[in-house]
């Protein structure tokens, strides 16, 4: 905790001025009770970030568990009554146990997990204060928002509780209705749709925000690029939420009414589900992605010290997935539609991947003679260009229908996704958090060990799944269970690498928890960034600036405005002179 | 804070005249702004969460022409369809009345139009309910695979009727829940412009509500043709 040296108490009667957001308000009743009902989107970000981090942590724990029954294929038994079954280890004893597993897998990763992660968590504490604004447009709304999370997410774990779903966190139909107790589905599509409100008020909070609470002097072309990605992802979170929600709704409506609108058996049409279900899911992943690839631009300028290479075409590219991630849903149904509209989505597909090019040949071009520390907000930036390309030429090979027949439904789909939601995502998630870790607790954290956090990440996760495209062009099918033993080989590389994985996020967790301990304090602007949160304490003070900020210099103008040669944590010089003339 | 100047020429302030914007807004016309987009972006949503019916009703219809159209001219009667949508229009009207008189600080005409265009949502409610939902249970003629109607009156149903009756049924059972949603907001605004809540100043609730209920309106303006006016 910091307090800040009272020098302006005096001067404004009150002294939650000079203080912390973080310090207490009264015992500890009554700071619990400030938290639940906090409107201050800091607050409401830390909240966000501890449940994320714990829903990620579930998620984990079902990979790991998928992974581990993956290490052997299963055996055909003879059961006592004479019958062949397939088993596995403990606790995958039978297939439907294994299909409850990567669902559970699956659904906690997207809904509770990645979907609300970067806009949450970093985009509420973050994007107010780069505005130079007090807080989101509705602080209410946004503490709505927090509360339907937990709403959701209790409801979806509920699910799990109650024995688990087997249908994948697809939940196709027929399947996903077809169950006699259909209570459990009912219990994940509803918390799936109680978290897509969550989605769909906060990307409505920042959509205002940017338009209505930027700072005196800060145009759209003087915002850093984060906000930018924050933005475009609103609009898919406004746009294409709402799709999910029907969708869930009539689901749910089928399952307990049976109107049969995706049911063949009563005159329904279950490829109109997957129309449906795709047409949010597809902008979905581009929610994921897109807040991603805001904190990409910021690592990149601030730890590489230079401007981001191509401001308007980084900024505009965000604004073009947005756009054409609504017109490729049908790239998940290659095998599912005609033919023609195969081919119309196969080139829709190749040409989204051109604005995500874009962005990776721009900060490949702003790390070229950048002055570049190797910190680890840096190296997950790093090891997102690395992958995130990966994830993306790869999705081309899926994009294109000839090879498209051979991949569909195989592993290498699901080392695809990886690569772009973990190798890109979490990856600069994790970037991310370092990144703004000193702004948000006042603490910095041990940077010898989170490196090798990030070292064993970076191991761990390419082992995982590079092994799973050489699986799947080989054949491997996507959610079995078993598998034929010349593939065991290539699963066991996987097994090791993801606990290598989950050694490094648990390596993070203690560098994390002990900085929070024990961690020296921040400066208020370790890194000598120029985006505008920088320019208030660490952490900042409840109303985030002591006076309204005003815009003095663009977010990357690294070129104009710090002298060489200047350390990063002697950054923000000291206030010009203002007798002298100024530029 | 605005000063409540203390001379005897004054009446006390209504509390529209004394409303402060919430601190993190510069003054009191950023905040009615902010609040007007915040309003549009929430009804696309919404727009959003019915395409799905009406995506679902096209796609049906198109597998199944002749059975909706038998099913719409058997199941439903375009005379209560019609009677709901003026009453719905009318409704729409008293609220945009409301808004005018908010902002030329007509209390009680406010007060008035909202009032009644609740009552006009409550008698769109009552009519649905009454006079199509409960004799359709009655009947058997429910949705999917809970229907049981066997046919009267010379009409032989055909296989696909239950999926009319599914769209029906789902739409607007949908928007019976966002017509009732309405009728609870407009009686709170009802009930705080008569404590003096609204005026020239401040009147951000009454706007962004009389918008929810137009856009309740325009969904039934489309719910109507789609699914009473087939034949």
């Amino acid at each position: 905790m910091t307090t800040i040296p009272a020098d302006t108490a005096g001067a404004h009667g009150h002294d939650d001025h000079n203080v912390s957001y973080l310090h207490p308000k009264g015992g500890f009743w009554v700071t619990v009770w400030d938290w639940m009902t906090t409107v201050d989107h800091k607050k409401i970000g830390v909240m966000y970030l501890f449940a994320i981090l714990t829903s990620f942590f579930i998620g984990g724990v079902a990979a790991l568990s998928v992974r581990l029954e993956l290490f052997e294929p299963m055996q055909t038994v003879k059961n006592a009554a004479g019958d062949s079954v397939v088993t596995g280890m403990w606790p995958f004893s039978t297939l439907a146990a294994y299909n409850r597993a990567f669902t559970l897998h699956g659904a906690v990763m997207v809904f509770m997990f990645i979907i609300p992660s970067i806009p949450a968590a970093l985009g509420n504490f973050v994007l107010p204060l780069m505005l130079g604004a007090k807080d989101v447009a509705f602080p209410r709304l946004n503490l709505f928002s927090w509360y339907i999370y937990v709403i959701g997410s209790i409801f979806a774990v509920s699910a799990i509780l109650l024995g688990g779903v087997d249908t994948g966190w697809t939940f196709y139909t027929p399947y996903s209705e077809s169950a006699a107790d259909y209570g459990r589905v009912i219990a994940m599509t509803m918390g799936a749709f109680i978290l897509g409100f969550s989605s769909i008020f906060t990307g409505l909070n920042f959509i205002v925000t940017v338009h209505k609470l930027r700072a005196p002097g800060m145009g759209w072309f003087d915002m850093p690029l984060f906000v930018w990605a924050i933005y475009a992802t609103a609009i898919i979170q406004v746009l294409a939420t709402p799709v999910l929600g029907v969708t869930l709704l009539l689901l749910t409506i089928e399952n307990i009414f049976k109107i049969g609108i995706f049911n063949p058996a009563l005159g329904g049409d279950p490829v109109l589900y997957q129309h449906f279900f795709w047409f949010y899911s597809h902008p979905a992943v581009y929610i994921m992605i897109l807040p991603g690839m805001g904190i990409m631009s910021e690592l990149i300028a601030t730890h590489a010290r230079k401007p981001i290479f191509g401001y308007k075409f980084v900024a505009f590219s965000s604004m073009g997935i947005a756009a054409v991630s609504f017109i490729v849903w049908g790239h998940h149904m290659f095998t599912a539609q005609g033919e023609l509209a195969s081919v119309i989505f196969s080139g829709l597909t190749f040409l989204v991947a051109i604005p995500s090019a874009i962005k990776v040949f721009n900060w490949t071009a702003t790390l070229y003679k950048g002055s570049i520390s190797i910190n680890t907000p840096m190296v997950y930036a790093l090891a997102f260009l690395f992958e995130f390309s990966i994830g993306g030429l790869t999705g081309l090979f899926l994009g294109a229908l000839a090879t498209d027949m051979h991949l569909h439904d195989t592993y290498f789909v699901v080392a695809h996704f990886h690569y772009v939601m973990m190798g890109g995502t979490v990856m600069a998630f994790l970037g991310g958090i370092h990144h703004w870790w000193p702004k948000m607790f006042g603490k910095m954290y041990n940077e010898r060990w989170a490196l090798v956090g990030a070292a064993l990440v970076f191991i761990g996760f390419n082992m995982t799944f590079f092994t799973q495209f050489i699986l799947g062009s080989k054949g491997m099918p996507r959610r079995y269970g078993t598998y034929v033993p010349e593939f065991q080989t290539l699963h066991q590389i996987s097994t090791i690498g993801s606990m290598i994985l989950g050694l490094g996020m648990l390596v993070h967790l203690a560098v994390f928890v002990l900085s929070l301990a024990a961690g020296k304090k921040a400066p208020p602007n370790p890194w000598g960034s120029l985006s505008m949160e920088w320019e208030t304490a660490s952490p900042p003070i409840e109303h985030n600036f002591p006076h309204e900020p005003v815009v003095r210099h663009g977010p990357y103008d690294y070129d104009n405005t710090v002298p060489p040669q200047t350390k990063p944590g002697e950054f923000p010089l000291p206030a010009p002179d203002p007798n002298a003339q100024g530029h | 804070m605005t000063t409540i100047t203390n001379t005897s020429a004054s009446v006390s302030q209504e509390p529209w005249e004394r409303y402060k914007h919430q601190p993190h807004w510069r003054n009191n016309e950023d905040e009615f702004e902010a609040a007007k987009l915040g309003m549009w972006i929430f009804l696309a949503t919404e727009l959003l969460l019915f395409s799905g019916f009406f995506c679902a009703y096209f796609i049906l219809r198109m597998f199944y022409p002749e059975s909706f159209r038998g099913a719409s001219e058997h199941y439903l009667d375009w005379r209560i369809g019609a009677i709901n949508t003026i009453v719905l229009l009318v409704s729409s009207w008293n609220v945009a009345v409301a808004v005018r008189a908010a902002q030329v600080g007509k209390k009680k005409l406010l007060a008035f139009n909202v009032f009644f265009a609740s009552l006009l949502g409550i008698v769109f409610l009552v009519l649905k309910i009454g006079l199509e939902y409960i004799p359709k249970i009655h009947k058997g003629e429910l949705p999917g695979g809970n229907f049981w109607f066997a046919g009267a009156h010379g009409y032989d149903p055909s296989a696909y009727d239950p999926m009319f009756l599914s769209v029906y049924w789902v739409s607007t059972a949908t928007h019976g829940f966002h017509v009732l949603v309405g009728v609870l907001l407009l009686w709170w605004i009802g009930w705080r412009a008569l404590k003096g809540h609204f005026g020239p100043k401040h009147y951000t609730a009454v706007e962004n509500i009389g918008l929810y209920w137009h856009l309740v309106d325009i969904i039934w303006i489309f719910l109507f043709p789609l699914l009473y006016l087939v034949p």
